[in-house]
């Protein structure tokens, strides 16, 4: 019904792309093809085509609207690799932004895959849209397979508690889960951290209120001072770290791999302790 | 006399197929409920219920090499206690005098649809996945169940060769099953905002992947996929079909009385295979006997609108 209508924003969300990213995008996207069916989508239902359109609005947030700093981003290395990052700003444009700068300024550029609740896949139109540009549900039979057909994959250890969490808490990491750390032992991946700088101020919540989320299904409910969940233009600067290289059993106890999770964690910290430093002006 | 391969629900879409692939290299033995119209002559066939005494007078004066079990009923119309007893009941049964009457090879069809969608899923279910659809939808007890009978006995009876196949939704010319009949619909319900990849196979692919099933060295479960996979949305683009979508919280009250009062086809639970993943890994049966379906995915989509032969 609505097909023709789809076919024509897709085109024009596709010259958008193209120039926000300048002539040599497409050229730098050969190297992100994926085996994909005759269909134009490959067994997780990433599509590039439907990606070049879809990332338009992104690029453009990511230029004019966030303008995203990118420090280190070479440090990332080729192959199968989990990029941990810290969550932050109620929305998740942090994910959103690590995806562009990968895809527009990786050495070579990668269309990374992340992790999404499960609750997504129940959700209209998010569900799709989240399929065709490469997010998967985040169970661990997925992050396996994923790792071990070569890909980056974006892990947010510290999930909907960083995300959530209210304004008087910025920059201050939350618990991180163990679920990474055991997939990057088991499947001997490296671990880049990333630091995201900037997430925190988009969307500064006062509250979560907890029933109101726990009525619609929502992991949070956050009150921010523009209401809907707009996020504001806060400068992002993302930091990526030296490769780590864990190593010891995946099945270890959990006080163990907690030891582990802390280095992690400590070099997040690092990262983004730098960022604050250097920071000059938070929205100007 | 050359020992014979039986095959149970004989006279289905899949069951003549399968026929035509193994006519003239085996001996075939049908049984089944409903006759064989265009039967070759040299196929010795039974109007039976597998339920009935006569089906093990059968197997004791037959020698049998195989058993290919696929006298399965799906009618979301029939009670559930006919469903239940004839397809649990026949199978056990089966099961049972293939062990008495020592039968070395024993294929059961199952299907891809045991795992059932939900938004849970992994990207690609294996053969070690619980079997959870009948957690939202009570219509496939009896396929699990089934299944699971096969299952205990892989494990019960060691020297019978038993596979279980697991295979998606087949489709093909003159198929009747609901993935069939949805994507011949001119005007098919979707859910808006749902567009879930969908695993399909042809029904020759099927019915290949049973004579397959009859090597000695495939032994155990096996999910079973053909070409690949391919978003709805482009199902209904390569069929020339245009979707009404509905809002999922409307569509499941819409569809469960459109059935009631015998407007619809479908109980609201298929839904859910229009609305969350049910993708399953064919990694093993493709190692284990070489598998490669023949159909390509455009063939296979286009295969539901054939007239057939």
């Amino acid at each position: 019904m609505f097909e023709p209508v789809e076919d024509v924003v897709r085109a024009g969300l596709r010259r958008w792309t193209e120039s926000l990213a300048g002539g040599d995008l497409e050229e730098r996207l050969r190297h992100v093809s994926r085996p994909e069916n005759e269909y134009g989508v490959d067994p997780f239902g990433f599509s590039l085509d439907y990606t070049l359109s879809a990332v338009a609005p992104l690029l453009w947030l990511y230029r004019h609207y966030h303008r995203v700093k990118v420090t280190g981003i070479e440090r990332v290395p080729p192959g199968r690799v989990l990029l941990v990052a810290n969550h932050s700003g109620q929305l998740p444009m942090d994910g959103a932004m690590i995806g562009v700068a990968m895809l527009v300024e990786g050495h070579p550029p990668r269309a990374i895959r992340s992790m999404v609740e499960r609750w997504v896949p129940s959700l209209p139109w998010v569900s799709t849209f989240m399929a065709r540009v490469g997010q998967v549900v985040g169970t661990p039979e997925n992050c396996r397979r994923l790792l071990s057909a070569g890909e980056a994959i974006l892990v947010f250890p510290e999930g909907a508690r960083g995300i959530s969490k209210p304004f008087s808490k910025r920059y201050q990491l939350q618990p991180f889960g163990l679920g990474f750390l055991r997939l990057a032992l088991e499947t001997d991946t490296p671990v880049v951290p990333v630091a995201v700088v900037g997430a925190e101020e988009q969307a500064p919540a006062f509250a979560n209120v907890r029933p109101l989320a726990r009525a619609l299904g929502f992991p949070a409910f956050p009150v921010t001072p523009t209401l809907l969940p707009i996020p504001l233009p806060s400068r992002y600067h993302l930091l990526f770290g030296e490769p780590m290289h864990l190593s010891g059993r995946p099945d270890d106890d959990d006080g163990v791999l907690e030891r582990k999770a802390e280095t992690v964690k400590a070099a997040v910290r690092a990262l983004l302790d730098r960022g604050l430093a250097e920071r000059r002006s938070i929205y100007f | 006399m050359k020992p014979g391969v039986v095959i149970t629900g004989i006279s289905g879409n899949l069951g003549r197929t399968l026929t035509r692939l193994l006519h003239g290299r085996e001996r075939i033995i049908g049984i089944d409920r409903r006759p064989f119209p265009g039967r070759p002559p040299d196929v010795e066939m039974h109007e039976l219920d597998l339920r009935k005494k006569k089906v093990e007078d059968l197997f004791r004066r037959e020698n049998i090499r195989a058993v290919i079990h696929m006298g399965i009923l799906h009618d979301p119309r029939m009670s559930a206690a006919e469903h239940h007893s004839f397809n649990v009941v026949g199978t056990s049964r089966i099961l049972e005098f293939a062990a008495k009457y020592g039968v070395k090879k024993v294929v059961v069809l199952s299907s891809a649809n045991v795992y059932g969608p939900s938004p849970d899923n992994s990207n690609f279910i294996t053969e070690e996945a619980p079997l959870m659809a009948a957690s939202r939808f009570a219509g496939v007890r009896d396929l699990i169940e089934l299944d699971m009978l096969a299952h205990a006995f892989i494990w019960r009876h060691p020297e019978t060769r038993t596979v279980i196949l697991r295979p998606v939704h087949i489709v093909g010319p003159h198929i009747k099953n609901a993935p069939s009949n949805y994507l011949r619909l001119r005007r098919p319900m979707s859910l808006a905002g749902f567009d879930p990849l969908v695993q399909l196979i042809h029904v020759e692919d099927a019915a290949r992947a049973l004579v397959e099933a009859l090597r000695p060295e495939a032994r155990g479960v096996y999910n079973v996929v053909g070409p690949g996979v391919i978003p709805l949305s482009a199902l209904f683009r390569e069929l020339g079909q245009r979707p009404l979508p509905i809002p999922h919280p409307l569509a499941r009250p819409l569809l469960s009385r459109l059935f009631r009062y015998r407007l619809a086809h479908f109980p609201a639970e298929e839904l859910d295979h229009i609305q969350y993943l049910c993708i399953v890994d064919g990694t093993r049966w493709e190692q284990e006997v070489g598998w490669k379906p023949r159909h390509g995915m455009r063939e296979t989509v286009r295969s539901v609108l054939d007239e057939g032969p």
